[in-house]
């Protein structure tokens, strides 16, 4: 006590200021300040998986972007005879490495495929057979006696195996041919073959040697091919003065009078470079339609990326103003609003599409009306997400001061409750985008929708091409199968990463 | 309990009778299909069309349509696909196969799917349970006819061992048909499989840091018999509802997977019914799909209040 009694007289020359000059103010922050988003980017970029997910993702859209422009092929050049081959790349088949080469097993062959292909390969020069994988012996009892029987797996480019085919020119088309051949040293037309002489086959193009009734060769004592060329001048179609090939004295016949225009043998690969300029190079080989896969696939995905991106972006809207009002006002409003998303999405989804695509395709379009379906129940969720965050945080303080500023409903929802929600919001519309391409792609396998003539073709189309020939030819399955699990597990991967980042209290909630 | 109920299946059978008349609306509001030129049928069928009501209003129609259901299960005939026959005779007929085929998928991967569940939890964060994790939404994220795709190629096609499609026959149980079914059972099953490991896993590893389980092996317990005892019959409030609603889904089957293995069921049905546009057929799927969806909506909510009191409590507010 007796020390306070000192402080109560302090004379007044004792006090004095601590500043004068200068206005007091707290310290800066030193360190920069971030904003939400950076705060996400910078959880987000920490999570490795979802990481590598993302830069996955970027490659598909990229390739999907970029694909339909590296092939020399738009999605409506479809090839006749190309179908369902594997893929091949002249430059990378010629290094024989056993990739990319056009070359299928075909197993169990006898002799007599043997000839054919040694035929093709004689003629044109293009040896189909790549390389023996299997020689089998079977011994069978054929007219009483034990033979013993040689069959060959073996690997033969399909592309050459195709040899030569007959078309039919105009006359004029057939000298332009003559001319191009003149130019470029490639021999599409081939010698002519009668075929009064190899058995009356009218279907076998790719023979032109001496055959027995079952269309097996006969072969000289050396084991060689006779050739059976045409020589009769009657029947040639035009004067032919340009390659011919080796052996042919000049009396050979290159063409067939048919009917006002000529019937000629052409090697398919070549005449295909004639028409196109260049050599077929299907990277992904090519579809049951005789489109490249490699552009087919990028031009399917673009169509299922842009579509989903759509569908979620309008969903996100209806669905985030929906829940709004819904959450919001709630009461009866709520009520009334609940039990119509509760009707809506009772409605299979099978049924939406099929009656939208009955009613409105012809009206619309196939497109808008498939949009139209998968908005329609599309943004339930949305709405019932964005009604739970408006449930949560419109009871709230900041709420209450910025009513009683005098803020009205709709800044209060759209301005000071909307932004919390945008985290789960985001998250949720990077989850969507996959589910909306594999609805996509189911509808389009199903058949259910037929996409095509919009968008050339889509990952399901594809994928329902290739299901018919997964025997024949797994290319077709293989490529669109992995395009599609990849983007789908990428986009799974990248939209859990970015629910931990925008929500890191929920973090592994279902994972 | 009894009273919540109730209020939802009267509610359930509301919602489902307003569905079906936009559906039945929707479809009557396009034209009938063709009659084939000079078919001896077209009296009957004209006659047909007259006593179905398809030149009065489509609210008359939707009560002919009812009152054909209610009084004899009258569904109507197929147009197209099966001309003249009776469309539920031709919806049950379909209905076995989807139903053994999922039976079996589901008989075979909830356990499976809780057992991977169970493993990984236990074993949280250890290289088992990465690897169960990774696998699960990978196994999620693709789409199931992916699989079927695989199977297809790998074991019908390299190996030979199954044969491509679904045999035909009613001979539902015999051995060469559980053989034929099994690609079709197990491109079903991964994502089942996948489903009920994340699942089981997430409620698993919750449940076993919960307090209660510290005082389980405080009283003695050994970590089995607290895991078994406590910590399972936690985690089985969801997962057991998840079991009841895959059972009641079922009977929907699907779609694709009827499709590509070429199952004679109810997916190919609606299937075939779109393509052909064979409407009295699809009214038929569109009530039952939605049915379907609406009892397995409903059966889950029940269920987690029969099983858990705390939420039974809840829901009478």
């Amino acid at each position: 006590m007796s020390n306070n009694t000192n402080f109560e007289h302090i004379p007044q020359e004792k006090f004095r200021f601590v500043q004068m000059d200068a206005q007091l103010h707290d310290k800066r922050l030193e360190t920069k300040s971030r904003s939400f988003f950076q705060d996400a980017l910078l959880r987000f970029s920490k999570n490795k998986s979802s990481v590598v997910a993302a830069w996955i993702l970027a490659f598909l859209l990229l390739f999907s972007l970029i694909s339909p422009l590296l092939s020399p092929y738009s999605i409506n050049d479809k090839d006749k005879l190309y179908i369902n081959y594997p893929s091949y790349v002249p430059s990378i088949a010629k290094l024989h490495i056993g990739i990319m080469d056009g070359a299928k097993v075909h197993s169990s062959q006898n002799e007599t495929s043997m000839n054919y292909w040694k035929g093709i390969a004689q003629e044109t020069g293009m040896e189909p057979v790549l390389g023996v994988v299997k020689e089998n012996v079977t011994t069978v009892k054929y007219r009483g006696q034990m033979v013993e029987r040689k069959t060959y797996d073996l690997y033969v480019n399909r592309y050459y195996e195709l040899g030569i085919v007959y078309r039919v020119f105009s006359y004029a088309e057939f000298q332009k041919i003559q001319d191009w051949q003149n130019e470029t040293g490639i021999q599409v037309i081939y010698p002519y073959v009668d075929p009064a002489d190899i058995g009356g086959s009218t279907d076998t193009p790719n023979i032109w040697y001496q055959v027995d009734g079952s269309g097996s060769a006969v072969l000289d004592a050396d084991g060689n091919l006779q050739p059976v060329y045409c020589t009769k001048k009657s029947i040639e179609g035009a004067e032919y003065n340009s390659l011919r090939i080796a052996g042919d004295d000049g009396s050979y016949i290159y063409s067939a009078k048919k009917s006002g225009s000529v019937q000629a043998r052409v090697c398919y690969y070549n005449y295909y470079q004639y028409l196109n300029g260049h050599e077929p190079s299907y990277v992904f080989g090519t579809t049951s339609m005789g489109q490249d896969l490699f552009a087919a696939v990028g031009v399917g995905a673009r169509f299922s990326l842009i579509f989903a991106l759509l569908v979620s972006a309008i969903n996100l809207t209806i669905g985030a103003i929906y829940g709004a009002i819904q959450g919001y006002y709630g009461g009866r409003i709520d009520l009334f609003m609940d039990r119509i998303s509760d009707i809506l999405s009772g409605l299979p989804f099978v049924v939406v599409i099929t009656l939208f695509q009955l009613h409105l395709a012809q009206k619309w379009g196939v497109v808008p009306s498939l949009l139209f379906a998968f908005v329609l129940t599309g943004w339930i969720g949305m709405a019932a997400l964005t009604r739970k965050q408006f449930y949560r945080f419109k009871g709230q303080e900041f709420v209450m001061a910025a009513r009683t500023l005098g803020a009205s409903d709709a800044r209060l929802m759209f301005k000071h409750i909307f932004p919390n929600a945008i985290g789960t919001i985001i998250t949720s519309c990077a989850l969507v985008i996959p589910s909306v391409i594999r609805s996509e792609t189911t509808i389009s396998y199903l058949g259910i929708v037929d996409l095509s003539a919009f968008a050339g073709t889509t990952i399901g189309t594809l994928l329902s091409q290739g299901n018919a020939a997964v025997t024949s030819a797994p290319h077709t399955l293989l490529w669109p199968s992995i395009f599609l699990s990849l983007l789908m597990i990428s986009f799974n991967l990248f939209g859990n990463g970015l629910r931990d980042a925008f929500n890191p209290t929920t973090r592994g909630e279902d994972d | 309990m009894l009273k919540y109920s109730l209020q939802r299946i009267v509610y359930m059978v509301i919602v489902f009778m307003i569905i079906t008349c936009m559906c039945f609306v929707l479809i009557r509001m396009l034209p009938p299909a063709q009659l084939p030129a000079g078919d001896p049928h077209t009296v009957v069928i004209e006659a047909r069309r007259e006593a179905a009501g398809y030149n009065k209003p489509y609210m008359v129609q939707f009560g002919i349509f009812l009152k054909d259901i209610v009084t004899d299960f009258n569904w109507g005939v197929s147009d197209k696909l099966f001309f003249g026959q009776d469309v539920v005779k031709l919806f049950s007929q379909r209905m076995p196969a989807t139903v053994i085929v999922n039976l079996y998928s589901v008989l075979f991967s909830i356990p499976l799917g809780i057992a991977f569940g169970i493993f990984a939890a236990l074993k949280k964060n250890t290289w088992v349970d990465y690897t169960i994790s990774t696998l699960t939404m990978v196994v999620i994220s693709v789409p199931s006819f992916i699989y079927a795709f695989i199977i297809q190629y790998i074991f019908s096609y390299k190996l030979g061992w199954l044969p491509f499609l679904m045999k035909s026959g009613t001979d539902w149980f015999s051995p060469a048909m559980f053989v034929s079914m099994i690609p079709a059972i197990m491109s079903l099953g991964f994502g089942t499989i996948a489903a009920f490991t994340r699942t089981t896993r997430a409620e698993l590893t919750e449940v076993l840091t919960s307090e209660f389980m510290l005082l389980a092996r405080t009283k003695g317990l050994t970590k089995a018999q607290a895991t078994v005892r406590h910590a399972l019959r936690n985690c089985f409030v969801v997962v057991v509802p998840a079991i009841i609603g895959e059972f009641v889904s079922i009977l929907g089957g699907s779609l694709i997977i009827e499709k590509i293995f070429s199952i004679p069921g109810v997916g190919r049905l609606t299937i075939d019914a779109i393509n052909a546009q064979d409407y009295p057929i699809f009214m038929l799927t569109t009530c039952f799909y939605t049915a379907i969806g609406l009892v397995a909506n409903l059966v889950v909510d029940i269920s987690y209040g029969f099983i858990d009191p705390r939420i039974r409590m809840g829901s009478k507010k």
